[in-house]
């Protein structure tokens, strides 16, 4: 009985240990599989031409700059909504609001993380694209602003958790400190506790930067997807075309092991290591400041 | 007394900006709920859930869709559920503070921000055409759980994590082994934090489309699945192409899919609320 016993623990010991690797399993994998479809398009594509400006597979223009503009245009737009409403809401909940009202604003703000990306392309089609047309006279209403809207939304639960987890771990003394030296309860806010949280804040636009630009369905269907360089004051009112619905719109269509199929996932490997370097660093960030605070409170 | 005047009327004007904001963020998204709801509701029958689509989708209902979704969210729930809950109990439990558990973590953080078209491409890769299962519920469902794997780990790790250390000291001191510890007394307890974490995950990749778009959705099938080798219809994708590559779609159609696929992830999102709010009233701990 004692020998099955310790035997049985080992099983079991082995099995959970394997499968706590299999985070950095999937990982290598995904990477792995990214570089064996993607690398190829380097051989077959010179790498001026992957450079260029035109995007147009069929005649074999592979030029990516159209499509690396458009996701930097309508992320940064979606960060223009996501920053100020993200953090202001998360500095709502965490020091104003009171305990009743926090009850019910932290939900509302998960549901709308929980809300299918699909499903908000789907109203950018129908209500958000004719108001924007018709209010700001354009010849159409999917454009990168559209998509900036929508994406700004997609990125507020992820800034808003992120930013009001540091609020809360910014210490009680902090706050008490500040009212007993005579400061308001704003003064307190925006002089004490929000820098005090500043590495936290930091992070959470980061890892909101990342959700923007990984964000597929919804921006494939409002931004019109029109692969022109996005750089003049005017493309935010245009059609634009991201990398990520590229990905999506083509892919269905090309054949395997064509160059048009290898470019395809050399965008994918171009958005994993974005993804990647977006995450390391918004981690180390928290590194830092754990390290910090434990210096200060030694 | 003027100073404090100016100050008082400042932090005055400061909350309602901050009030302003907040109901700038909250309301549209009530706003869209009900919209959907007023909007869906009138395509909603039985006939609407029951039915197979009609006339190239223009009639007809989407039961292919709601089946759909419902053997990927269980596929990627017989995939994700167990992996994802024992590579939890390791970090929570046998994970010792070194340089391969830190790596664990970033890869944990890594796989969370991976962008989802990007586990449609590597989903492509690997198992529709590397393992060759084809455009199917089984490649879908497989990519679908890699990408939740994080978010039920995550969620699982921090419930094994909130079981008092007292509970694991007074297992071992009456003989238990490590195994029967976790097995009869720390799962029990963070059971209802689990469930809550594995419905969040399961939600999400309820609502997907990008992963599934090259691994396993199929435009319209004339019969339901009946294997897992089959593609398959799934709501977030009808909904997509029914709003983008349809002519003529009636709204009536398009709204009544959003709103099933709004009840779905809606529903399993109270489900977890409420399980969890529940053991939190129960804990004696």
């Amino acid at each position: 009985m004692g020998k099955s016993r310790t035997w049985g623990e080992a099983v079991i010991t082995a099995v959970i240990k394997t499968c706590g690797y299999s985070a950095i399993v999937f990982v290598v994998l995904i990477f792995f599989f990214l570089l064996r479809e993607g690398l190829p398009a380097l051989a077959e594509v010179r790498l001026a031409d992957l450079l260029a400006v035109r995007w147009y597979p069929i005649e074999n223009y592979f030029g990516l700059l159209p499509l690396l503009t458009g996701s930097l245009i309508v992320t940064a737009g979606a960060m223009l909504v996501a920053i100020p409403f993200g953090i202001g809401t998360a500095v709502f909940i965490a020091e104003v609001a009171p305990r009743w009202m926090r009850e019910v604003l932290k939900p509302l703000v998960e549901l709308l993380g929980g809300l299918p990306s699909v499903m908000l392309g789907f109203l950018g089609i129908l209500v958000l694209a004719p108001f924007l047309r018709t209010f700001l006279n354009l010849p159409t209403g999917l454009t990168a602003l559209a998509g900036s809207l929508l994406l700004g939304a997609i990125a507020i639960p992820t800034v808003v958790s992120i930013t009001e987890d540091a609020l809360d771990a910014v210490p009680q003394g902090y706050r008490e400190g500040a009212l007993a030296l005579g400061a308001t309860k704003w003064q307190t806010i925006w002089r004490v506790t929000l820098p005090a949280a500043r590495s936290g804040a930091l992070t959470a636009v980061m890892l909101g930067v990342g959700r923007a630009i990984g964000e597929t369905m919804t921006v494939m269907m409002v931004t019109g997807n029109a692969p022109v360089l996005a750089v003049h004051l005017n493309s935010i009112v245009s059609p634009v075309r991201t990398m990520t619905a590229t990905i999506a719109a083509e892919m269905g269509e090309v054949a395997n092991g064509s160059t048009h199929y290898h470019v395809l996932f050399f965008i994918g490997l171009v958005l994993f290591v974005i993804s990647l370097a977006v995450n390391v660093a918004a981690s180390t960030v928290v590194f830092r400041q754990k390290k910090r605070a434990e210096r200060v409170l030694s | 007394m003027k100073r404090s005047l100016d100050r008082s009327l400042v932090q005055r004007a400061g909350f309602s900006l901050l009030t302003l904001v907040t109901l700038m963020t909250v309301v549209p998204i009530l706003a869209v709920v009900v919209y959907i709801a007023r909007q869906g509701l009138p395509a909603i029958s039985w006939s609407f859930l029951a039915q197979m689509p009609g006339d190239g989708m223009r009639a007809g209902g989407i039961l292919p869709a709601i089946v759909g979704t419902l053997y990927l969210t269980l596929g990627t729930a017989v995939f994700s559920v167990p992996l994802g809950i024992a590579a939890a109990i390791y970090l929570a439990e046998y994970a010792r503070e070194n340089w391969l558990t830190r790596l664990i973590r970033i890869a944990i953080i890594n796989l969370a921000g991976i962008p989802s078209v990007v586990y449609g491409l590597f989903g492509l890769g690997l198992f529709v055409f590397f393992l060759k299962f084809g455009t199917s519920i089984l490649s879908a469902s497989l990519t679908l759980s890699i990408m939740t794997l994080p978010v039920i780990i995550s969620a699982a790790e921090e419930a094994l994590r909130s079981v008092p250390q007292a509970f694991r000291t007074v297992s071992i001191s009456l003989g238990g082994t490590r195994w029967q510890t976790i097995r009869r007394i720390i799962l029990p307890q963070a059971l209802p934090g689990i469930i809550t974490g594995v419905i969040l995950g399961l939600e999400r990749a309820a609502g997907e489309t990008a992963p599934i778009l090259f691994t396993g959705a199929a435009f319209f099938l004339p019969r339901l699945p009946n294997s897992p080798f089959d593609a398959t219809m799934a709501l977030p994708y009808h909904l997509f192409v029914t709003s983008t590559q349809v002519p003529n779609m009636p709204f009536q159609i398009q709204y009544g899919t959003a709103l099933v696929l709004l009840v779905f992830v809606l529903g399993m999102n109270v489900i977890a609320t409420v399980i969890r709010s529940r053991a939190r009233a129960k804990r004696q701990w």
